[in-house]
């Protein structure tokens, strides 16, 4: 065991974790922040989706050594234009289904409006695919991205 | 801590802050149904607490009968018996309760019932709770528009008692109880108290004319009650279950179906820091661990040896050539008409199909998982139970206590397909194993992993269609449709559904066809092999549907028939199943428009769970060879529409569930060794690959019927179909797309 100082949402907490814990367990086991989901454990699904240092991140796949100096945000810690527009167009088109994928698609879709603000539906498709949704809701994702970005352009 | 202790401390599974239903209230209501069981069969229908108003703890809640709650707050709150993994039945039975209460939509919640069959048994699985079979809305419709329609009785009649005047000059209207004659008007949280204390009526409520519904079959006014906290991360999964002592479980199952643990060195296991216990389970060796990591490095740490002297050690592709040989003789009568065997000795030409289905895991993407508490007296889970019922008596049985002393909180699931519906409990049981082996009073989390979960059977079984058919002059003469596979009821608590050899599961949609054709034959071979197996999202119309669909659609080519007209003209006795055909072709132009260059159409149609749906896509074929599928129409009969806009959702989820297993999806075995074991070698479907999706919605005044699986049948023998008009041979065997990932 051995003990990091991370920064998470803003707020600074030091825990306690085996050096390759994945940031996913340490955001669910330590700091009992649930919202990032555990789905492959291996980078496929991207159910826990985070973001270090502003950029998505697979947190199953990165272990806590390596984000010790960098900024983490979680669903919990969203906040912004595009965080706003991207949940509002979710809840308006009804998207989720089971609903367990969606943090990881709802960080993966504001990242993607931060980049771009008038998305194509390939540019969707490229910046969405690494995120599996098994209820298949991806028709209302991609419409609700939409919606998003035409709120963010006014 | 239950759900209902949560509810009154702020949060609730949906992750919304509210106050509504009291931990006494639940249990005093279920200890007073008890007491009077002799009422239990009217109970059963609509149970009613004929002394809730003595026995609530807080007497201004009004809980007419087991499924409403409504509060000063004007908060009215929706029991839901039926567990939500994402097909909408929290919302859905909500709405049907809000319609016949008058009430306002945004004073609805919703909160999960507890587990207790006589309170909140699902009249299609025989009373059992349970959810599954697109039933939900099938089995409530009735009972739930009956339990709002005497919630707002009881509200009009504390009203037009306080206030004195007759009833029937009494109206309500989203929320709001009025008397227009004295201006007076109340809201349902200010008669609940009044309410609270009056007597239920006997005899029949009057429900309303359906012209009436303003919320039932309306767009727009309901919101699904989920949405919110699965938008934010605040909605509450079993993964997300923390309690103070908690140890997180995994468990290192066999390498093959079957094995058992001969022998454990556990001492490495145990060194990794964190791990705080090693236990050999019936069904492999759990390791206890502060958090998953340690967890999962204890696992990798075990030296584990099998004994594999009753494992099933065969592979898919011997399994295959066995069910090919099978398929060549007679199996048991499922379906007959006429003479199929001497139909096709006399025709001219047999056309001759065979259509072989792997082997499918249902990867919901919150894999298992469960929560459990046990003082040694009473166990108090938390997990999302499908068959409540069942599991509970699983629980008791392990841990040697009586159903009653085994609460089920059941929360929301990430996703199920089947998957949670066990005929064995066997979730619940592996649970109720390491709490029984780490003793009373850890609580326990168990959680299987994406590997545990591809690798841990319990899949969609392997099946083989032999089909033979032969057309003259145009029109099919003779059917013969032999069907080999697994049965996953034997040996289960629904055994009692195979009927003379016949699992209605494995041949559903295939025994009987919509077709007409004079001489018809299905037979069926249950085969015996160690894979466990099970219902998987639409059930046997997985395979009937795409061996049906793709066989009739070859032999109307033959016949030059079109693949709408020549099915209509054979349909004349399913005008339902005809209406759906009608309206896709419609909504799909299918007579007057022509796909762009390069694509092609194709259609089916399937009914499975007493909804109907057909489906036309639009397909072409990418630099790879694989099919790239464009546009799908969709046209679904599932009687009385209750939330349109979840209906389509249902349709456009169905469909991409469907088309992501046809397309890429196989669970093959090597000498009993599963190959895949995470979604790097288990291919779903993902957004790039998902087509655009339009819905149209029969309009029907039969009895609501289920959409949570009917969507996932049709796609695959649509995209077939349009794969046959571009000029190439149906899949025969599935998935399409091999060897990609």
């Amino acid at each position: 065991m051995a003990t990091y100082r991370l920064k998470v949402n803003g707020q600074t907490h030091d825990i306690e974790a085996l050096p390759d814990t994945p940031l996913l367990w340490v955001l669910r086991d330590n700091l009992h922040m649930t919202g990032t989901k555990f789905g492959c454990g291996v980078a496929q699904c991207g159910a826990c989706t985070v973001y270090m240092d502003g950029s998505p991140l697979r947190a199953c796949s990165m272990p806590v050594s390596g984000v010790e100096n960098s900024e983490i945000t979680t669903i919990e810690g969203l906040a912004g234009r595009e965080a706003e527009a991207v949940q509002k167009a979710w809840v308006a088109r009804d998207v989720p289904q089971c609903g367990y994928c969606q943090s990881g698609q709802i960080m993966s879709a504001i990242a993607l409006l931060q980049a771009n603000k008038n998305p194509t539906d390939q540019d969707i498709d490229l910046a969405m695919n690494g995120n599996i949704c098994r209820c298949a809701t991806y028709v209302r994702i991609r419409a609700a991205i939409h919606d998003a970005a035409q709120s963010l352009r006014g | 801590m239950s759900i209902y202790d949560k509810t009154l401390h702020g949060q609730n599974v949906l992750g919304e802050t509210s106050q509504t239903v009291s931990s006494q209230a639940a249990s005093m209501s279920r200890r007073a149904l008890l007491k009077g069981a002799a009422g239990l069969t009217i109970a059963f229908y609509l149970p009613r607490l004929a002394k809730a108003q003595t026995v609530v703890a807080q007497p201004e809640t009004f809980a007419p009968n087991a499924f409403i709650r409504i509060t000063p707050d004007n908060i009215v709150t929706v029991l839901s018996k039926h567990l939500e993994m994402g097909q909408g039945p929290y919302t859905g039975l909500t709405t049907i309760v809000a319609e016949e209460l008058d009430a306002d939509w945004s004073q609805m919640r919703v909160a999960s019932a507890p587990a207790n069959a006589k309170l909140y048994g699902n009249s299609i699985f025989g009373g059992l709770q349970g959810t599954g079979g697109s039933s939900a809305i099938a089995n409530s419709y009735e009972q739930l528009r009956k339990a709002g329609a005497t919630a707002r009785a009881m509200l009009v009649e504390a009203a037009a008692a306080e206030w004195k005047v007759p009833v029937a000059e009494i109206t309500v209207e989203r929320g709001t109880v009025k008397h227009a004659a004295s201006s007076r008007q109340a809201t349902f949280g200010q008669l609940a108290e009044a309410a609270a204390r009056l007597k239920a009526p006997t005899g029949d409520v009057q429900l309303k004319d359906p012209s009436q519904f303003r919320l039932i079959g309306h767009d727009g006014i309901v919101k699904k009650l989920d949405v919110p906290g699965k938008t934010n991360g605040t909605a509450k999964f079993t993964i997300d279950q923390y309690e103070p002592g908690m140890l997180t479980v995994v468990v290192a199952h066999p390498p093959r179906f079957g094995a058992t643990v001969s022998h454990v060195d556990d001492g490495a296991a145990r060194k990794v820091a964190g791990v705080v216990a090693v236990k050999t389970l019936p069904t492999g060796v759990a390791v206890y661990a502060n958090g998953m990591w340690p967890a999962i490095k204890g696992r990798e740490a075990l030296r584990i040896v099998w004994d594999e002297s009753k494992a099933e050690k065969r592979g898919s592709a011997e399994l295959f050539e066995a069910y090919r040989q099978q398929a060549k003789t007679p199996g048991k009568i499922a379906g007959a008409k006429g003479d199929a065997e001497a139909a096709l000795k006399k025709a001219g030409k047999v056309i001759e199909a065979e259509f072989t289905f792997p082997y499918l895991a249902h990867a919901p993407m919150e894999p298992l998982d469960g929560f459990m508490m046990w003082d040694g007296t009473t166990a108090k889970a938390r997990f999302g139970s499908q068959i409540q019922t069942l599991d509970q008596g699983a629980i008791a049985g392990i841990l040697g206590i009586t159903p009653d002393r085994v609460q089920i909180e059941t929360l929301l699931a990430g996703g199920s397909f089947g998957r949670r519906a066990q005929a064995t409990s066997h979730l619940a049981a592996e649970l109720a194993q390491a709490v029984k082996a780490i003793g009373p009073g850890t609580p326990v989390k168990l959680v299987w992993t994406r590997e545990d979960d591809i690798r841990g059977g319990y899949y969609r079984p392997m099946f083989v269609h032999r089909l033979r058919g032969a057309v003259e002059n145009g029109k099919i003469v003779a059917w013969s449709n032999t069907i080999v596979g697994q049965s996953f009821m034997a040996g289960t608590p629904f055994a009692a559904m195979i009927k003379d050899g016949i699992d209605p599961t494995m041949v559903g949609g295939a025994r009987e066809i919509f077709y007409d054709v004079a001489d018809f034959n299905c037979d069926v071979h249950m085969t015996d092999v160690g894979v466990p197996t099970l219902w998987w999202r639409s059930v046997e119309h997985t395979h009937t549907g795409y061996a049906v669909e793709c066989f009739v659609d070859e032999l109307l080519q033959v016949a030059g028939k079109d693949p709408v007209a020549g099915r209509l003209e054979l349909m004349a006795k399913h005008p339902r199943a005809a209406g759906v055909l009608k309206a896709v072709a419609d909504l799909a132009k299918w007579s007057d428009s022509k796909p762009a260059e390069g694509r092609a159409r194709g259609v089916a149609v399937v009914e499975s769970f007493e909804s109907y749906i057909a489906q036309i896509a639009e397909v072409s074929v990418g630099d790879g060879g694989e099919p790239n599928v464009h546009k799908v129409w969709c046209a679904v009969d599932c009687g009385v529409a209750i939330n349109p806009d979840i209906i389509r959702a249902q349709m456009e989820g169905g469909i991409g569930y469907g088309l992501g297993h046809i397309l890429y999806a196989e669970v093959p075995l090597d000498s009993g060794h599963v190959v895949p074991s995470n979604f790097d070698g288990y291919r779903s479907l993902r957004i790039n690959e998902m087509p655009e999706v339009e819905v149209t919605i029969v309009k029907s005044n039969e009895k609501p019927t289920g959409v949570g699986e009917p969507g996932v049948p049709p796609i695959g023998p649509a995209v077939a179909n349009a794969l046959a008009r571009l000029g190439r041979e149906r899949p025969r065997r599935l998935p399409m797309v091999r060897g990609t990932v």
